[in-house]
Parts: structure tokens; C-alpha cells; sequence
């Protein structure tokens, strides 16, 4: 018999380790069936975050580093400094690219560094138990927001794939969503021009994929698909924000 | 045998660990040690395969360093004590994953953002308390620009020996003066072949760089596995110079810039009739403990002399083990002792 559907050989067969609903394993499947149709798993080098998926380097099965809460870029810079003609991707969620990494991804992308990041944002904090996150919507409650987010205290949730945008370095900036079957077919192309990307090298490819933390959000995985559409979706818009025109 | 230059020490070094084979330099700006990162922006470009990178900030850099380390290359990063402290945790990182770098500290007078002046008052930084966690860097410390150059290509053997970070420490002084120096061909060829890096899992199995373990059994068990490296590297690597220690009845105990002054001091002493004698650590990790402790079923007493209100002298306290007494003088802050005072202090310590 035909098999037509299976695990991606860019996948381990370790079982993750994410919370049921969670959209982790989504992005970790798409990301890997690109490496997997681009051929590219023996040159593959991944740099795993602090974060939810600290242990994504158990997950992709080809050379990985696991860095430093925030530093993902840093090293990814030093990897592909050392094999330039390799392909290199981090993967980092929203307190790891926004917060305490915002200086490095800033300035990987500034440099046009040729690497790939896959930037989860959950609008939350979700392996420390559900704190406020630079992405953090205005009114979310969080435990370190319990009263919602006050944007006169807090500020306000930063965008990071419009500033990045704005960096001569960086090639390709795509915002993207794995809410529903057909938005997770567009992530995927957008993850695969943001690997072409670096493989042309272009410089610096980003997309960043609004995804659902159910856990920390104290809903339904049911429920929180519609918070991140009713929520999500009008502050962070998606699609292509910077591409060259004629990959458009 | 090659000719001798005269060279800046912070130049010397980069020279130095260019001729060891290092083609990947991540740094930050920080005065007193520029002329060091300046030197590899001008010619590491100029190598097949050399990179120079200017990073945003020394937390990138030794995560920089960490990411080439682990992809196999050799590699350096300088800094001077405020920016050591930045990179401490990314240093932490490299010892935990078992990378080799190299680490260089141009130490300039502390706490906070101190002076820019030589200092030798981040010994306990280097030696004990550099960041998070069971672990260690073997420590450097040249006392002149040939030493410099000499320990810092050794530095990159002993890196890729041990799969440790390396630290090669030197004050201000050892970086801004210039002495001719030699570049020896003193390279290693007995080194473990790198088969664990991050290069591509081309007909092999995943490489993993990591230094996270979350089961307390695993943590304890590489916790363990990282002090045997330590001690092996006790018992392999400790380097220390004597001088005038044959008859003496006072041991100074002192390293870096802060022996050289030592070395006219004890002239100047032995002139006046003061039987004393000089204890050098090269290596401050691993430290050499049992030439001290020997000296001290010798000499009547120890003077430990430094740059600082007093760090290595707990070191030597330990290693003497109560047998003898032992005095201590520092000048901190970027002050510098002087022979004359140290000879006054060996008039105090004969009593």
C-alpha cells in the first residue's frame, strides 16, 4: 500500500512534549517538511530558544544548538559565520525574539545575517506558567498582568515583524497564523520562501506565526482558535511585509 | 626560528592566536584592550576563511563565540572587566556545552564601570566566581608580551585538549606595552579529532550542542564528568615560575604585571640583605598549590602582592595551610605598586 502521509524526515520520532492544543507541534511539522522538500536535512543547523520549545533540538533531527533565553541569533550568527554555506534557523517564541533577545534579533536581521527565524508568538510567557509577554494584548490577563495589560504601565505589545521590516538587512518578513487548515498551507509557503530565502542569500528571513497557548490562557484548544482569531488577528495582520517584488 | 617584533601586547595576542589557527574573532569595543579586536578586523578578513565581526554587544559576542565554537571552529573573544561580566553567562554556556574558546580579559580596576587603569581585581571572577554553576576555566597569566604570546596559543590547544573555555588574563599594562616578542611554532598534534560539532548531520547521526539537562541524575552525573576534566587538568596543566627561592626565608607570591615589579624589588631587598624569593603563578586555575605549600616548610613567611585589596592571597592561604604566616599587599583601583613600597612591606614582614 501507498503510504501518502507521514512524519517528516526531518522529524525525530521523540514524542513532543507540548500541551494538547498547543500549536507548537503545527510549526515544528512545517518547518520540518520544508527542510525535508528543500533536501536540505544534512545541512541543516537549528538553534532551539528558552522557552516552550527549549527542547526543539530533540525534535529536529539534524545538527542543533541549544542557546541562551534570547541569544538564538547570537549563536545562529556564529554557526553560519563558521559554515556560510550552510543553512541555519532558529526557533524562538516571543519573550525569547521580543524581550530579552530583542538586541540580537534587531541586529541579526540589521546585519542581513542569513539565517532563518521562526518566531512563535503566543502573546504569553508559556513554559514560566503564563506571565505577561511583549506581545501581550492590551486588557490580557496574565499572572503578571492580572488586572489586564494597562498600556499606561506596561506599554504596549511591540510588532516585531513591522519594525524588523524596516532593517535593510532583512529580506523577507512574514507574518503568518496556524488557526485553520487554509492559514497553516500559507505559514508553510511562507516558512519555505524565508528558507529559499537564505539559500539565495538574500539576507535576513522572519516569520513570525501567531499561535495559541490554550494552557495559559485558561481555555479550550476549541476556544482559544477563536481568541486568537477575535483577538490576534485585528492588532497583528498578516502576510508578506517585506519582500523582494518579484518573489511577490 | 623566527625573527623578533616589537609589538603592543593587545596586537601580540591577536597575532598570536591568529598563528594558532584562529579565524573567527566576535568582540564589543572596551577600553583598555581595542588595539586587540582592531588588529583581527585588519587581518582576519584578509585570511581564507577569517571572520572579524563587530557584535551589538558582548552578551551577542560570546554567544557568537559559542555558536562557532560549536560548529568547530577555533576562536577568540576579548574583552576588559565590565564586558567580562557581560559574557559571564554566555561563558557558563560554552563550559556547559564543553566548547573551547578562548577568553581574553584586559582587566581594568572595578566594581561597576570602575577606571580604565591595570588592575588585578577580577581574579576571583576568573578563578571561582564567573558565572552560574559547577565549573571552571583554566586561567592564563602572562607577566610579559612574550608570555602573552606564548599562553595564548598554547590557550587554544588546551581548549580543544579539555573541551573548556580558556581565559588568558592580563592587566591593562601587559596590553598596552610594547616588547619584542617571537612567534613560536609550539602547535600540539595530538589533539582529539572534533567529531561532536555542528556542520551538517551529513551520513551521520545529529550533533547536539546543549548544555541543558533536566533530570537531576543526568546534571549530577555531567556535574561530575566536568570536575574529573578539572582535576585531570590539575594534575596536567599548572605552571608557575620560582626565582631567588633557593635560600629564601620570605616567599612573595605574585602574578602578572605585579611579579615583574616583584622581580626588582627582590633585588633591591637582597641588596639590603632580605633573603626573599618569588612564587609566580602562570596558571591561576589550575593553581599551582603544591610549590606553595612545599616553600612553606621553608620560608618564615609570605607576602602575597597584587593588584586588588586581596583575592589570590586566599588562594595562597590555602595552599600554605596554616603553616606559615602570610601578609598581604594590594594597590587597587588602577594604583600600581611600586618596588620601593614593596620593600618596605619585606622590612615589616622580617619584623
Amino acid at each position: 500500500m501507498e503510504q501518502i502521509a507521514g512524519r517528516p524526515n526531518a522529524l525525530t520520532d521523540k514524542e513532543f512534549h507540548y500541551c494538547p492544543g498547543c500549536t507548537h507541534g503545527i510549526v515544528h511539522r512545517l518547518v520540518a517538511e520544508v527542510i525535508d522538500e528543500l533536501g536540505v536535512q544534512e545541512e541543516a543547523i537549528g538553534v532551539a530558544p528558552v522557552g516552550c520549545a527549549v527542547l526543539a533540538y530533540e525534535y529536529f533531527d539534524v545538527d542543533m544548538h541549544e542557546a541562551a533565553h534570547g541569544r538564538a541569533p547570537a549563536v545562529a550568527t556564529g554557526v553560519k559565520r563558521v559554515h556560510p554555506d550552510k543553512v541555519v534557523f532558529t526557533y524562538q517564541g516571543d519573550g525569547d525574539f521580543a524581550s530579552i533577545g530583542t538586541a540580537e534579533s534587531v541586529h541579526a536581521a540589521s546585519r542581513g545575517e542569513e539565517i532563518t527565524a521562526i518566531f512563535i508568538n503566543n502573546a504569553i510567557y508559556g513554559m514560566t506558567g503564563g506571565q505577561m509577554a511583549p506581545t501581550t494584548l492590551e486588557g490580557q490577563k496574565t499572572t503578571t498582568s492580572p488586572y489586564g495589560r494597562d498600556v499606561d504601565h506596561a506599554g504596549h505589545p511591540i510588532k516585531m515583524s513591522e519594525m524588523l521590516a524596516t532593517l535593510e538587512g532583512a529580506a523577507y518578513v512574514a507574518r503568518v497564523s496556524v488557526d485553520s487548515p487554509k492559514n497553516i498551507k500559507k505559514a508553510k509557503k511562507a516558512i519555505k520562501k524565508a528558507f529559499e530565502v537564505q539559500l539565495a542569500g538574500e539576507g535576513f528571513a522572519l516569520v513570525e506565526v501567531l499561535s495559541t497557548c490554550p494552557t495559559n490562557w485558561g481555555l479550550s484548544p476549541l476556544e482559544a482558535i477563536d481568541w486568537l482569531q477575535e483577538n490576534m488577528l485585528p492588532y497583528y495582520p498578516l502576510g508578506e511585509i517585506k519582500s523582494k517584488e518579484e518573489d511577490k | 626560528m623566527s625573527e623578533k617584533v616589537l609589538m603592543k601586547g593587545n596586537e601580540a595576542i591577536a597575532e598570536a592566536a591568529i598563528r594558532a589557527n584562529c579565524k573567527h574573532f566576535f568582540g564589543y569595543p572596551i577600553t583598555p584592550q581595542n588595539e586587540l579586536p582592531a588588529y583581527m578586523a585588519r587581518k582576519l578578513p584578509k585570511i581564507d576563511g577569517g571572520v572579524f565581526l563587530q557584535a551589538e554587544s558582548e552578551v551577542a559576542a560570546i554567544n557568537m563565540v559559542y555558536g562557532a565554537a560549536g560548529a568547530g571552529a577555533r576562536v577568540m573573544t576579548s574583552s576588559s572587566s565590565p564586558g567580562i561580566s557581560l559574557k559571564a553567562e554566555g561563558i557558563s554556556y560554552i563550559a556547559g556545552a564543553e566548547l573551547p574558546a578562548v577568553i581574553v580579559n584586559i582587566v581594568r580596576g572595578g566594581p561597576g564601570l570602575g577606571g580604565i587603569q591595570p588592575a588585578q581585581s577580577d581574579y576571583f571572577q576568573a578563578t571561582k566566581g564567573m558565572a552560574h554553576g559547577d565549573f571552571k576555566l583554566v586561567v592564563l597569566a602572562p607577566s610579559s608580551v612574550q608570555e602573552a604570546v606564548d599562553l595564548t596559543m598554547e590557550a587554544f590547544d588546551i581548549a580543544d585538549r579539555y573541551r573548556n573555555p580558556v581565559m588568558v588574563i592580563g592587566d591593562g599594562i601587559i596590553g598596552q606595552m610594547m616588547e619584542p616578542v617571537e612567534f613560536k611554532d609550539i602547535g600540539a598534534d595530538d589533539l582529539p579529532e572534533k567529531d561532536w560539532i555542528t556542520d551538517g548531520a551529513k551520513g551521520r547521526e545529529k550533533n547536539v550542542i546543549n548544555s541543558l539537562h533536566l533530570q537531576p541524575e543526568d546534571l549530577e552525573e555531567h556535574n561530575w564528568k566536568l570536575d574529573r576534566k578539572y582535576k585531570e587538568i590539575k594534575k596536567n596543566e599548572v605552571k608557575y615560575e620560582t626565582e631567588n627561592m633557593e635560600d629564601a626565608e620570605i616567599a612573595i607570591v605574585a602574578y602578572g604585571t605585579t611579579a615583574r615589579i616583584a622581580k626588582t624589588a627582590i633585588k633591591e631587598a637582597r641588596a639590603e640583605g632580605i633573603k626573599v624569593g618569588l612564587i609566580r603563578p602562570i596558571t591561576l586555575f589550575p593553581f599551582p598549590e603544591e610549590v606553595i605549600n612545599q616553600a612553606a616548610d621553608q620560608v618564615d613567611s609570605f607576602l602575597t602582592v597584587e593588584m586588588s585589596t586581596g583575592q589570590m592571597v586566599e588562594d595562597v592561604r590555602l595552599a600554605v595551610n596554616g603553616k606559615k604566616p602570610v601578609e598581604f599587599y594590594g594597590r587597587t583601583g588602577g594604583m600600581i605598586p611600586s618596588p620601593a613600597e614593596i620593600v618596605e612591606q619585606l622590612k615589616e614582614v622580617r619584623g
